[in-house]
């Protein structure tokens, strides 16, 4: 496994050089955006990873109560810490695109706000974890991450109903995409998705090591043994 | 079930009898929200025909900052002489716990909107233009919305550093859809556009959802320390 992951880590390095390459210079160039559409091909692979990865937090975090294996919380704490990453990525990339297109930074969209609202979950979810003293800690984070699985269909009804009542005059998507388009995305998709699983690959064993020391810490002092 | 009824029973009135006394948390809320009224009422102009459009949402985020005030002493009073760690080596259902918290909670918010509601009218010349009767149900259902998950989380945070921040940074993302659904259904009600029905509906599948959430997960939120 562990000669795995310099393998994974040279495959990822490979595969975002070449779908940066098709990004800016194979994909054909959107008639009325222009260039500035070609972010794009960051915007929607970092928002699909981010979610995927909200989804593995929320499956670990279930596994974690049921079964209470550390590894399941350590896969948890990764991947909301890994997903935020790239939910920024996403809450960056969209104004920077929106601005050009649509003429204004943000828009009380029914995307954009669940976005947002999901972001904020997972930074009060990390925020939890890193301020919760308790060996417990695991458990609380758990609780809080079905908290926030239950509460995004809610934001999407909510924020569905709201913007069908104030129809805006900005409202992106919909319409079919070219299939070089498509062909782009989805290797961009594919090499985010794996520099995600670099990231949280690297992260969760620094996790898994961190706690060992940890143990090792106070098993040291719980001897008695002088530093 | 008459034990679970009894432990609740014993809870929420040893909580009302020792609110009753002292009258603490409902004073410093009253005042608190009195002193957001005031300053919002600076910030914005009170008079304006537009002011049956925000206060809407002015009224429910003050009474959301004053019942973060009553939530974060839920549990502090529990922790004083190991209370809660008797709690836990009995043999009491912990939700009976939770349910005597989250009505304590409940009655005591209640009062306060209660008393405010009125102030608030008088302050911004408020008058509801829709159906008045519904506003009723939508101030239930928000307060349940807001205390059932503030108790929960006041419980979560007991065990960590700066608690009493701790609270609503855990409370706020969860309670945006309910938030908006209580703002948005005031508004309509008071502006008398459209109908507030879809409004309480998400309410109380928002109440209905996490109140299930809730009272599923309590036992494992007590038992962790």
């Amino acid at each position: 496994m562990k000669r795995a992951f310099p393998i994974l880590a040279v495959v990822t390095a490979i595969l975002l050089a070449y779908a940066f390459y098709e990004a800016i210079w194979v994909a054909p160039m959107e008639r009325t955006m222009g260039d500035v559409q070609r972010i794009f091909y960051y915007h929607v692979p970092s928002a699909w990873t981010a979610f995927l990865l909200f989804f593995v937090n929320l499956v670990a975090s279930v596994i974690y109560l049921v079964r209470r294996n550390p590894r399941a919380d350590a896969v948890a704490l990764v991947s909301a810490e890994v997903g935020v990453v790239f939910c920024t990525i996403v809450l960056v990339t969209g104004p920077i695109w929106a601005r050009p297109v649509w003429g204004i930074w943000w828009t009380w969209d029914i995307r954009l706000t669940t976005t947002l609202v999901l972001w904020l979950i997972y930074v009060s979810y990390l925020v939890l974890r890193r301020f919760s003293e308790s060996s417990q800690t695991p458990k609380l984070a758990a609780v809080l991450a079905i908290f926030g699985a239950l509460d995004v269909p809610l934001v999407y009804f909510s924020i569905w109903f709201f913007r069908t009542q104030h129809p805006q005059p900005v409202i992106g998507g919909g319409g079919s995409i070219d299939p070089r388009m498509l062909h782009v995305l989805l290797i961009n998709w594919l090499a985010f998705s794996c520099l995600a699983l670099v990231f949280s690959w690297a992260r969760y064993r620094l996790e898994l090591l961190q706690r060992e020391v940890e143990e090792a810490e106070s098993l040291q002092s719980l001897r008695g043994v002088p530093q | 079930m008459s034990l679970m009824r009894s432990i609740t029973w014993a809870t929420l009135a040893k909580d009302i009898r020792l609110e009753w006394r002292s009258k603490d948390a409902l004073n410093s809320m009253l005042f608190f929200s009195l002193l957001v009224v005031v300053i919002f009422s600076f910030s914005f102009d009170p008079n304006a025909e537009e002011s049956r459009e925000i206060a809407g949402g002015l009224i429910w985020v003050a009474f959301l900052f004053a019942a973060v005030v009553a939530l974060n002493q839920t549990w502090a009073r529990e922790l004083r002489n190991q209370v809660l760690d008797a709690y836990r080596v009995s043999p009491a259902p912990a939700t009976a716990l939770f349910v005597a918290k989250a009505l304590g909670n409940f009655i005591l918010v209640s009062v306060l909107e209660a008393l405010m509601a009125p102030l608030f009218m008088i302050f911004y010349n408020l008058r509801a233009l829709g159906a008045a009767w519904q506003l009723i149900p939508v101030a239930i259902l928000g307060t349940w919305a807001l205390v059932v998950n503030g108790t929960f989380f006041a419980a979560m945070s007991l065990r960590t550093r700066s608690r009493e921040i701790m609270l609503p940074l855990l409370l706020f993302p969860i309670s945006i859809p309910a938030v908006q659904s209580m703002v948005e259904a005031t508004r309509i009600i008071l502006s008398g556009d459209g109908a507030a029905r879809f409004w309480i509906v998400l309410l109380l599948t928002y109440d209905m959802v996490f109140t299930t959430a809730c009272l599923a997960l309590f036992e494992t939120v007590l038992q962790a320390e």
